[in-house]
């Protein structure tokens, strides 16, 4: 029983890295940017989430948050990313990372220090009680929103004409644009549905983990692992090990707590010397 | 297509392997990053220099601040009524970062800055490190944010006094009082520990004081610093089935437990080794419950505390928390012993320091430095979480319930014995 609820368990921390990992994801595979500045978005989302719910509550925060943050994400995108494109990637790495730490230090200057205090709403309050079985309602509506998001995204990506630019791009970003296909815009969307999803990741995490400065940086580290875990550019193989790196460290935590967070580094170092190209990769001839 | 030479992929650069490379060099830049740089308030040459060296980020970051906050103020307000000595006072800080780099920070501070004296730190074991670091370069070090005993035990030195409460004083002020209020003797305890050398430090006299007293200790579960998901010891704890949660964790960490533990609405009573005032700020109104141990608090009733408070919140738009109390109080002493002695030199200020000098230190009773061990003889406190009803504002949590030692005791009443955690200064 207990086994059972910590995998549950598990798969709220995985709702985190999941959406996390796969905005990392579509932004690298289609404009190349290893954006180490997605954690800072994550950062905003919550601190966003938790500005907004003062005044208009809540559900109007949850909605407003990801979406002000894919604004913002556009426009970082095409003043500053955008022009860095053409040249080497390294450049895109430390813009982002500059702009990471600035995030950072700009929370701390508007905000403080210190963890914002923010509760779980009452709405979502609440646990269900199945005998010896407990779950956290707040923890049920996570999962919910994580599996609207991953479908809402597939099926952008399978069942529209966007997802097959974009997955053309993926591919051969050349090829689309000799086709005549304008990509810059497409690529600044990804940017903003890549940021705007590490905004729904912060916003929900604000009510179990607190607002701080550092939140960003401190969960980053796991999105990438997770990323080359699943297998760059592979939307199941991120979705497959998000979740079951969540599960992973939650199960370690309840046989062998020491190991906990240790546990998906020993994971990735044994996947890659197995597979690698990571759980799902493909194997993409420019990533060669 | 607008300008397709100014869009153009170099793709052929980003192979996998240059991700993985790129990627782990930018988690290099990160850390070094998080090195932190130096501020500089100000300098001259024939100022006093304070080294400020206390955690800016990570878990302890929140607290960090508080300490960073309460030592501007402290500086401001020397500086406004004249300096020390007569002389203007210069305020270096350094985000001490963890326990391997603290030590060089130190070392930065004493050797490139030429302080006459560092203040700070929250992490027992970045403060073993500039404890050893002051000892090797004979430079004061007034500590104020460790709790571990160990460094007023085993690795005590005599440049270092110590302002925040030791392990064992935060233990025995809440055993005491749940000892009297008939919740230790039978009762099985479920303890959450850090591990690092603080929750080691704090889980062993903890269970000493416990088990002493007929408690039970039933687990005592090792948890890594900034753990987001507690609900692995929450699912324990319900099958366990203890009297009370012990919860004997730091920083943001005791936010994130508080907060989650709410979410799984169990009903065992929390109580713990350690409490920050700022933790619980962070918990947010409705995850805090309880009698708890505190060092300090905002509303102290005394004259000096209420000063300080004012002008802290004037000056930051919020009051202030126990970390600022103690890095204000720690310059605020050093000051006044530099004064007494006339002097800059340790060799004149150590013998001064274990006299038995007496400080106001914004509590009811003086504090002054017990002289083998140099840890601050001080009052602390039983404090309750408030009714949501009687809160003035959300920083107003708690009440003060009462003082301990009592004050009809002595302060070393809380203080570990010489048996307990004997020092030799060497």
């Amino acid at each position: 029983m207990m086994l059972l609820e910590q995998i549950l368990n598990g798969l709220l921390v995985g709702s985190y890295y999941t959406l996390l990992a796969l905005g990392l994801s579509i932004i690298f595979s289609l404009g190349g940017v290893v954006n180490l500045a997605h954690g800072a978005f994550y950062a905003l989302g919550a601190y966003l989430t938790v500005v907004i719910t003062e005044k208009l509550g809540f559900s109007a925060a949850f909605v407003l948050s990801p979406v002000i943050v894919g604004i913002l994400g556009v426009i970082i995108e095409i003043l500053c990313i955008r022009k860095l494109y053409p040249k080497d990637p390294t450049l895109t790495l430390l813009f982002t990372m500059g702009l990471a730490i600035s995030a950072e230090q700009a929370f701390r200057l508007m905000f403080g220090a210190s963890t914002l205090p923010f509760s779980i709403p009452e709405f979502l309050g609440g646990q269900i009680h199945i005998g010896q079985f407990i779950y956290s309602n707040y923890r049920l509506a996570i999962l919910a929103v994580t599996t609207t998001a991953i479908a809402g995204l597939w099926l952008l990506f399978n069942k529209t004409s966007f997802g097959l630019i974009l997955r053309a791009g993926v591919s051969d970003v050349e090829m689309v644009r000799a086709m005549g296909i304008n990509v810059k815009p497409i690529l600044s969307t990804v940017f903003a549905i890549g940021v705007g999803l590490a905004a729904i990741a912060g916003g929900m995490s604000a009510s179990l983990m607190g607002v701080h400065p550092a939140m960003g940086n401190e969960i980053i580290t796991a999105a990438f692992v997770i990323c080359v875990l699943g297998g760059l550019g592979s939307f199941w193989g991120v979705v497959l090990a998000g979740m079951f790196v969540g599960v992973l460290k939650g199960v370690t935590a309840l046989y062998f707590p020491p190991a906990a967070e240790g546990s998906m580094y020993a994971l990735m170092v044994l996947v890659l010397i197995f597979k690698p190209r990571g759980l799902l990769g493909q194997k993409f001839a420019r990533l060669e | 297509m607008k300008d397709p030479k100014n869009f153009r992929f170099t793709r052929k650069h980003i192979s996998r392997r240059r991700v993985l490379q790129t990627t782990a060099a930018a988690a290099g830049g990160f850390a070094v990053a998080q090195l932190g740089f130096p501020a500089i308030v100000r300098a001259a040459s024939d100022t006093i220099r304070i080294g400020h060296i206390t955690p800016r980020s990570g878990f302890l970051g929140t607290l960090g601040d508080y300490g960073f906050r309460g030592v501007n103020l402290a500086v401001e307000e020397l500086n406004a009524a004249g300096g020390i000595l007569g002389r203007e006072v210069d305020l270096f800080t350094e985000d001490s970062v963890g326990s391997a780099v603290a030590p060089t920070k130190a070392q930065k501070l004493i050797e490139r800055r030429k302080v006459h004296f560092l203040v700070g730190e929250i992490s027992s074991g970045s403060a073993g490190g500039v404890m050893a670091t002051a000892n090797r370069l004979k430079t004061l070090y007034m500590q104020s944010g460790a709790n571990s005993d160990a460094l007023r035990g085993e690795k005590c030195n005599p440049y270092t006094f110590h302002v925040e409460a030791c392990n064992t004083m935060y233990t025995k002020t809440i055993g005491n009082w749940q000892d009297r209020s008939g919740n230790v003797k039978g009762k099985k305890f479920y303890m959450l520990t850090a591990d690092y050398a603080f929750g080691h430090d704090l889980a062993r006299v903890s269970t000493r004081f416990l088990t002493e007293r007929g408690g039970t200790v039933m687990a005592n579960e090792l948890i890594a610093t900034g753990t987001p998901d507690y609900s692995p010891y929450i699912l324990k704890i319900r099958d366990a089935k203890p009297d009370f949660v012990y919860i004997n964790l730091a920083g943001g960490d005791q936010t994130t437990f508080l907060k989650q533990y709410k979410e799984f609405g169990l009903t065992f009573r929390v109580s713990g080794g350690v409490m920050d005032t700022a933790g619980f700020w962070g918990a947010g109104l409705d995850s805090i419950t309880g009698y708890w141990q505190s060092l300090w608090y905002h509303k102290m009733p005394t004259e000096s505390s209420a000063v300080f408070a004012k002008a802290f919140r004037d000056k930051y738009k919020k009051p202030p928390e126990n970390q600022a109390w103690g890095d204000y109080t720690a310059v605020k002493i050093m000051a006044a012993a530099m004064n007494e002695a006339k002097s800059t030199d340790p060799a004149k200020i150590i013998p001064l320091l274990e006299s038995g000098m007496t400080f106001d230190i914004m509590k009811p009773r003086l504090g002054s430095f017990r002289k083998w061990d140099h840890s601050l003889l001080q009052e602390m406190f039983i404090v309750k979480v408030k009714d949501r009803d009687q809160m003035e504002d959300k920083w107003d949590i708690f009440e003060i319930v009462e003082a301990t030692p009592g004050a009809d005791e002595s302060l070393e009443a809380i203080q570990p014995t010489m048996e307990e955690n004997p020092c030799n200064m060497g």
